[in-house]
């Protein structure tokens, strides 16, 4: 129990740490490679909760691959870092007021909640029913019950991807490249001109 | 004070939305640190779902946790796509010259 407590502590206290330095960081690079400590320590707490899968899937994911899609963009783009941190105290104790007010709101129902007498009638999927491990017992259901809600989320995939490859994809002026239609649609009689050469005059 | 419970990751999830809106409002220029907000927004937002399904029993709380991960997974690469054609474009990727696109 004690060794739990530690590693929750450890992995909170890193989390908000990363949270923090992500939005202050002075360099965009470092805001990125903050997000991914928040995201490896969130990892940790998923795994203390449990849930295996989602924490493997937040490494895999996020640090593998959103993470790394933030990398590049932010390495690709050529931006002065000094005219992108005007006004950032400016914005400061609005910011500081929505945040504060926030907390208080957040903590007013993190106080005074509590659960419904018959929540336990009210569970989708019991985990006590399920004796499997937590990988086994996602898979079961999302491929069961939730399986439209998973086919969504394949199409919500599908259509983000080929929105980000229209929105970037751009004709290039200068670049010669193969146009297949017209290489197919080029007949012999259009190029290929046959002359009569009489002897001794050339063409 | 070592016993973990509910409320513990509660807490952490709300801090951590908080800063996530507070990114937002301090970072107005750089829509890179804006978009990494909303990251932290909806990794808190995870915390809260993964929490209250282990401490429930429900499983549906991390399945429905895994729909946020790809829709967030979606909106990153569309907000990326977004704002490199953008600064291809402008040549600059600061938030206040957004609204020339309005029409």
């Amino acid at each position: 129990m004690i060794v739990q407590g530690l590693a929750f502590y450890m992995f909170a206290a890193f989390t908000i740490f990363a949270g923090v330095m992500v939005i202050s960081a002075r360099n965009p690079v470092h805001s990125v490679l903050f997000l991914i400590l928040a995201f490896f320590n969130s990892a940790g707490l998923f795994v203390l909760l449990g849930a295996e899968f989602l924490a493997m899937i937040l490494v895999v994911v996020y640090v593998g691959a959103v993470a790394v899609l933030f990398m590049f963009v932010v390495m690709m783009l050529d931006i002065s870092l000094t005219e992108l941190r005007e006004g950032f105290l400016q914005y400061l104790p609005l910011g500081a007021l929505v945040g504060f007010i926030l907390v208080m709101e957040l903590g007013v129902i993190a106080g005074s909640w509590v659960f419904a007498p018959d929540v336990e009638k009210h569970f989708a999927a019991p985990t006590i029913a399920m004796k499997t491990t937590n990988t086994e017992a996602i898979g079961s259901l999302l491929y069961t019950h939730y399986v439209y809600y998973f086919q969504a989320a394949g199409m919500i995939l599908l259509v983000a991807m080929i929105g980000a490859i229209v929105l970037t994809h751009r004709k290039r002026e200068g670049v010669r490249k193969q146009n297949i239609g017209e290489q197919i649609a080029r007949r012999p009689s259009d190029t290929i001109e046959i002359k009569k050469v009489t002897p001794g005059r050339g063409v | 004070m070592l016993e973990i419970g509910l409320s513990h990751y509660l807490t952490l999830g709300a801090i951590l939305f908080t800063l996530g809106v507070f990114g937002i409002f301090l970072n107005r220029k750089n829509v890179i640190i804006i978009m990494m907000s909303i990251e932290l927004i909806l990794l808190a937002v995870n915390i809260n779902f993964v929490a209250f399904s282990a401490h429930l029993g429900d499983m549906f709380g991390q399945v429905f946790a895994l729909f946020v991960l790809t829709v967030a997974a979606a909106e990153a690469a569309i907000g990326l796509a977004i704002l490199v054609v953008y600064f291809r474009n402008r040549g600059s990727i600061a938030v206040e010259d957004i609204r020339i696109m309005k029409g």
